[in-house]
């Protein structure tokens, strides 16, 4: 027989770049053909891992909300000044003229000895045992609203030793800590979302990449035929990654429309109790940044759990 | 185009499949592979294919010492082989023109290219009506046929082919033998392993056997350059 050159053994053959993008791309467009093929094995894999995404962004979203709350908390955080027995109503009258003029305090407020001794009783349920006092043993108290800068807390508490060091003063009280409490709790309550958002991360990544392990055995056969017709572990392995790349976005984008469903029907509820207290609070919802990076987070979270599958899966798989 | 020296294959378990087999298929030669089932037949065309590797001995593909060939360089071996399988493994979620183009894709060709060679291998099994058909609709012949489309679509200097007319009736047998003889008239190498003596002593091409992994016929010369 002739000897025919190109006919040769050729160890490799670089594909053109531009075939390659092309291949590429068709994979990425025949994935997910392959995934509407079956819609509801598909529907449910992308179901569950929204699930997890949205349970992280919901958590995210309250506690930004009640950040949002809490912050106009602390500058609205009042003051108490208890005033001495020994001044006298008219003393109480000026002094709280005086405070008033002073440039860190916005308002100031009087509660003269018998308006406390009212509220206490309406609240208390005390009231016999308080009618028969036959003096009242409560002081006249001046309740300032100061102006506080909430990048300089220290502020508040110069205006509080200012305050305990005037002649009239018996304790000045700061009601603020509770405030600082809050912003504990608060603290607390972050890293909790964090930690659950990084559980149901990983849960993420354990479901596409057993749907994915479970994709590649169903495929078992086509694997041995396109590796003994000359497929490279990379070609073979693309498919999957895609179909792991799509889970992740679509189950992302879920999870963005149920977050949003959930704010919506939140939002009456909340419109309504916020105009019992007068406030004209909105619900913050995702913004686009948080929005960018569940998606992200979710893609990359979906390649990595296909790469893990594909990677034990397929050396696995060898013609015999 | 395929070097045996000496080769030897233990399954792990001790079972000796093939024993010191020594021949030379020269480049452009038709050859049979003949013995009964346990001699080593599938044994000798997965070693040339990489599907296993020699326990000693060594093959060459084209002078290239297969033995020297790493994991990662395989499939670039495999696509210089066009693979017949007995049960012609194709894929049956895919169409007929998908499956053959599969060996041009995997070797990443332009999308005209894979359309242009596709259809010119169809044509040569005489199917290019059936492109868009699935594999199931087809009869045993076509879909064997559709199977050695796959094999020659990227022009494989060798084809190996694995009891290609084991499930088939002696015309389409015939008839399928006629087709690979028409490959190799166009220079490719072929290795047919087959136990229907009666076809392959009516086709007239050298015919190595095995027996008890044991070369016992071999009109192809043992030592050859290659």
């Amino acid at each position: 027989m002739a000897k025919t050159p190109e006919r040769g053994v050729k160890l490799q053959k670089n594909a053109p770049l531009k075939a390659y993008f092309s291949h590429h791309l068709r994979v990425f467009i025949s994935s997910l053909g392959e995934l509407t093929r079956r819609p509801i094995a598909s529907m449910m894999t992308v179901t569950v891992i929204a699930i997890a995404l949205t349970l992280p962004s919901g958590l995210y979203l309250l506690l930004h909300n009640v950040q949002q709350v809490s912050a106009d908390w602390d500058s609205s955080a009042q003051m108490s000044l208890f005033l001495k027995d020994n001044v006298s109503q008219q003393a109480v009258t000026q002094l709280a003229r005086r405070l008033k003029l002073r440039n860190d305090i916005e308002s100031t407020q009087i509660i003269t000895p018998d308006e406390a001794l009212q509220d206490f009783i309406r609240i208390s349920g005390f009231g016999d045992a308080l009618h028969s006092l036959d003096k009242n043993p409560l002081p006249a108290v001046i309740v300032i609203q100061p102006i506080i800068d909430r990048h300089n807390p220290l502020q508040a508490s110069q205006l509080l030793d200012e305050m305990k060091n005037l002649a009239e003063v018996d304790i000045a009280q700061l009601d603020l800590e509770w405030v600082k409490r809050l912003y504990r709790m608060l603290e607390i309550a972050n890293r909790a979302v964090w930690i659950i958002s990084l559980l149901l991360g990983i849960a993420v990544l354990l479901t596409v990449g057993n749907t994915i392990r479970l994709d590649i055995q169903n495929r078992k056969e086509e694997i041995i035929v396109t590796k003994l017709i000359g497929a490279t572990n990379a070609f073979i392995r693309r498919p999957f990654l895609y179909t792991g790349l799509w889970y992740g976005l679509s189950g992302s984008i879920l999870a963005l429309v149920m977050t949003n469903i959930g704010l919506l029907l939140l939002d009456t509820p909340v419109q309504k109790l916020s105009a019992l207290y007068n406030s004209n609070f909105e619900l913050i919802g995702l913004s686009f940044d948080n929005s960018v990076f569940l998606i992200i987070a979710s893609c990359l979270l979906s390649l990595g759990g296909s790469w893990l599958a594909v990677g034990r899966q397929l050396s696995k798989i060898e013609p015999s | 185009m395929i070097r045996f020296d000496n080769v030897s294959k233990q399954y792990p378990g001790g079972f000796e499949a093939l024993l010191g087999v020594n021949y030379h298929l020269p480049r452009g030669q038709m050859a049979y592979l003949t013995g009964h089932s346990g001699a080593g037949k599938s044994t000798l065309l997965k070693l040339i294919a990489m599907i296993e590797r020699p326990s000693r001995g060594q093959i060459f593909l084209d002078g290239v010492n297969l033995n020297q060939v790493g994991k990662h360089k395989i499939p670039y071996i495999r696509r210089n082989i066009g693979i017949i399988f007995q049960n012609h493994h194709l894929l049956n979620d895919r169409s007929v023109y998908q499956n053959v183009a599969m060996p041009l894709i995997i070797a990443g060709y332009r999308h005209q290219e894979v359309s242009k060679r596709v259809r010119a291998a169809l044509d040569q099994v005489d199917l290019l009506n059936k492109e868009k058909a699935m594999p199931v609709t087809l009869s045993g012949g076509e879909q064997q046929r559709v199977g050695i489309a796959r094999a020659i679509v990227h022009k494989p200097p060798l084809l190996l082919a694995d009891e290609p007319t084991g499930n088939l009736d002696p015309e389409l047998s015939k008839e399928i033998m006629h087709l690979f003889e028409r490959f190799n008239q166009v220079g490719v190498s072929v290795l047919i392993a087959s136990h229907d003596l009666n076809l392959i002593d009516e086709m007239g091409y050298p015919v190595i056997s095995l027996d008890d992994g044991q070369l016992i016929r071999n009109d192809l010369s043992s030592r050859a350059a290659s």
